[in-house]
């Protein structure tokens, strides 16, 4: 049916658009030591995502509650399934969001420099389970007719244990370029350094995952029959050559090259993974997919109807707010 | 204590803490907007300091209304597997559409604010707090469409165990859901509206920048009865509405046993649910409770010994619940026409007044509690009304040993938030506005 299908689409859309987006922010958060030095420079980093992180993180939630509308059984087995970890995600949500907002708002120095640990912890840790969760998902998670084998522990897989590295470092990266971007001066320069140091690992490890996740026979099936995805990989990995060359150059686009790092990085993923939203390495019978688990076509109708209106008018005012804060 | 009812406590745990903070984001977004409105309008500067001072205040608890409702949001899947798998053709997409359409509105518009001060025109700066306080409002609709679902399902078959949506304009529509939509946005423009005139009056009280707190008050004050009184005929039309859709929770919040017609309401009454009557019943008042459920003087009344044993709701916290918010409810129309006449000088602003006023912050927190737990304790035993109970709604995967860990977690996450946020707004509470730079 092709309401299941557009709703893949879709579902994969808003995870990538969160990841492009709150990447930059987690990134902040995860360089902000590194790169911020003096109290001033500590409050630069968290102002310069501060009109936006709330935004960004709508992304997320929106794509949490898409699974719900449009997969249902999805959402059921997702959610429960991985209930630790996702508790852990949502503790340090909630903890780096008020990280964030009080971290400037004025008051004595031992509390600002608490909640400004708290963001970077927060950000790592938020990036570490983004990175288990997905480097699973993308894998396929040990599912059987009873349910997933092993919580937390069962996400500490090879494949789960590099993506969390790669998230780190590349959010870390798009987080530095966003810095780099965003600030003037000292921070600048630092965080165009850290953003050169970055680049390289963060290539070698997406090299890595790419090939990790291609052993896998489940992963490659799509691939197989519709070469033409490869395209995906490859262009995870241009930018992150060319981040290099731009900021030799001292040019701004470098942040836009990690923009396509992450888009290409996650498509990747969600291109292997079709059509299973839940993949179980077991068997593919376990799995949970676009088919056994989407929604009445009339349910999907109408909320294909609902993203088609809405999200395009999300993404143009989004956009306005960051020309509004483009100096 | 089972797994159901730790699902439940730890439901009922966050989404009574969630709610702390929505219904000031409700009322205060409004009256911030309206105060920078006028600024835009009348180029008084007092105007934007006061817009500016309650923005504050607004932000602080924005934040915490933000991150307490992801767990909402998810929620439902860690702990609720089975009643998201039997809903979610339905209840997922107000959910969906919320966040799309409300939550990115709200977020994005707000960042723009708090940060845009001196990027964008007064009137697009205006414009800004103005689609913030519509998004949340909206927001509030799309959730409790969902919510109103729950206690009315409308516009669905069940087709293989599971509710299929026949008719998305049937629970758009739901009459359920748009009374609590009108009686849940009243109580959060009331709970603002006390918020602003407790805050003012302790400043009132300390006589600083008077004119300020003065005008705060003021129009906290007419918000504020306007609101209240809105609220209570709101409140009543969804009172008969729900003796109409669903008997048994009527029944419970005003402790009826017998099937009676031509109901007469009692003052005093003491719930005995072992013995199924009224331990105590007193100061009747003929006929009332008839009209009052039906707009009708001999309209037969639902008693809970006609309702199957295991079909009905606690009813002692659903009684107390509901006389308890009735109560008040008549207690903030009191006290806003109270400070509605001491703002414009028609009764003398003393101090007792004044530390009322202060003293009165709480309560309408404490109404919109009650107000959830006649609402879901009163749902009972049914998750959806009538459809799946609460036992059957538990997620099969999560064990008892995670819920427990999870509800700890929580509780002393949300602890430490909740002592954070009352910390963060009585110190800018306190704060003395800057004075009006020329």
């Amino acid at each position: 049916m092709i309401y299941q299908n557009i709703w893949f689409l879709l579902w994969a859309v808003l995870w990538v658009v969160y990841f492009m987006l709150d990447g930059y922010d987690i990134g902040a958060g995860i360089v902000s030591p590194f790169v911020a030095k003096t109290d001033e420079e500590r409050l630069a980093v968290i102002r310069s995502i501060g009109p936006f992180w709330d935004g960004n993180e709508v992304w997320f939630v929106t794509a949490g509650g898409a699974t719900f509308a449009a997969f249902p059984r999805a959402y059921a087995g997702m959610f429960s399934y991985l209930y630790t970890p996702l508790l852990l995600l949502l503790f340090t949500l909630i903890l780096r969001g008020v990280s964030i907002e009080f971290g400037y708002t004025e008051a004595g120095t031992t509390w600002k420099r608490l909640w400004q640990r708290l963001f970077f912890v927060a950000s790592l840790v938020l990036a570490v389970v983004f990175g288990l969760f997905f480097g699973n998902l993308f894998r396929g998670l040990p599912i059987d007719e009873s349910g997933l084998r092993g919580g937390l522990s069962g996400l500490l897989t090879l494949s789960g244990i590099i993506a969390s590295l790669l998230f780190v470092l590349g959010f870390g990266l798009h987080g530095a370029l966003w810095v780099y971007v965003k600030t003037e001066g000292e921070l600048k320069r630092r965080a165009s350094g850290l953003a050169r140091a970055l680049s390289l690992p963060t290539l070698i490890l997406t090299v890595v995952f790419f090939v990790y996740l291609f052993l896998e026979v489940s992963f490659r099936v799509n691939y197989l029959k519709i070469p033409v995805l490869f395209i995906f990989p490859f262009c995870a990995l241009v930018p992150l050559i060319n981040v290099q060359v731009l900021l030799k150059k001292d040019s701004p686009s470098a942040f836009r090259a990690s923009m396509l790092f992450v888009f290409f990085l996650f498509a990747t993923g969600f291109a292997g993974m079709y059509p299973a939203l839940l993949p179980s390495s077991i068997s593919p019978e376990f799995s949970f997919t676009i088919y056994n688990s989407s929604s009445s076509p009339y349910t999907l109708r109408i909320m294909t109807v609902v993203a088609v209106v809405f999200v395009p008018l999300v993404v143009f005012y989004q956009a306005w707010v960051y020309r509004v804060f483009k100096r | 204590m089972d797994k159901v009812f730790l699902s439940r406590l730890q439901f009922a745990a966050t989404a009574m803490f969630h709610f702390i903070f929505v219904p000031l984001t409700l009322g205060l977004s409004v009256l911030v907007a309206w105060m920078e409105t006028r600024y835009v309008r009348t180029g008084d500067r007092l105007y934007l300091q006061m817009a500016k001072f309650w923005g504050k205040l607004f932000v602080i608890n924005f934040v915490l209304g933000v991150v307490t409702g992801l767990t909402m949001e998810f929620q439902f899947g860690m702990n609720w597997a089975g009643f998201s798998g039997f809903v979610g053709d339905i209840f997922g997409a107000p959910l969906a559409i919320e966040a799309t359409v409300a939550f990115f509105l709200e977020s994005t518009f707000l960042g723009l604010w708090i940060f845009g001060w001196e990027r964008l025109s007064p009137r697009m700066h205006a414009t800004a707090i103005w689609l913030v306080a519509l998004a949340s409002n909206l927001s509030a609709l799309w959730i409790l469409l969902a919510n109103g679902w729950m206690q009315h399902p409308v516009g669905y078959k069940v087709i293989d165990g599971r509710a299929v949506m026949t008719d998305f304009w049937a629970v758009v529509t739901n009459t359920y859901g748009w009374l609590k939509f009108g009686h849940t946005v009243l109580a959060g423009f009331v709970v603002g509206g006390f918020f602003v005139l407790g805050v003012s009056a302790y400043h009132l009280l300390k006589d600083s920048r008077r004119e300020f707190f003065q005008r705060s008050f003021r129009m906290a004050a007419g918000f504020s009865l306007i609101s209240s009184i809105l609220l209570f005929v709101v409140g009543d039309f969804h009172a008969s509405h729900v003796a109409e859709t669903q008997p048994a929770k009527f029944a419970a919040m005003e402790s009826v046993w017998e099937t009676q017609k031509a109901a007469p309401y009692y003052l005093l009454v003491l719930p005995d649910e072992k013995n199924e009557r009224n331990a105590i019943k007193m100061i009747g008042i003929p006929k009332m409770l008839s009209f009052l459920a039906y707009h009708d003087l001999n309209a037969e009344v639902k008693g809970l010994r006609d309702i199957p044993e295991d079909e009905r709701p606690p009813v002692l916290l659903t009684f107390l619940g509901f006389r308890g918010m009735i109560g008040l409810g008549m207690l903030f129309i009191a006290l806003s026409a109270l400070a509605w006449l001491v703002s414009r000088g028609w009764i003398r602003e003393s101090s007792l007044f004044l530390k009322v006023f202060i003293l009165s912050i709480p309560l309408p927190y404490i109404a919109t509690q009650l107000g959830w737990v006649v609402a879901e304790v009163g749902r009972q035993p049914w998750l959806v009304y009538g459809l799946i109970r609460t036992s059957q709604g538990v997620s099969e995967a999560v064990s008892r040993g995670q819920i427990i860990a999870s509800l700890a977690g929580f509780v002393l996450i949300y602890s430490l938030l909740a002592g954070v946020d009352l910390y963060l707004l009585c110190k800018f509470a306190r704060k003395v506005p800057e004075e009006v730079r020329a």
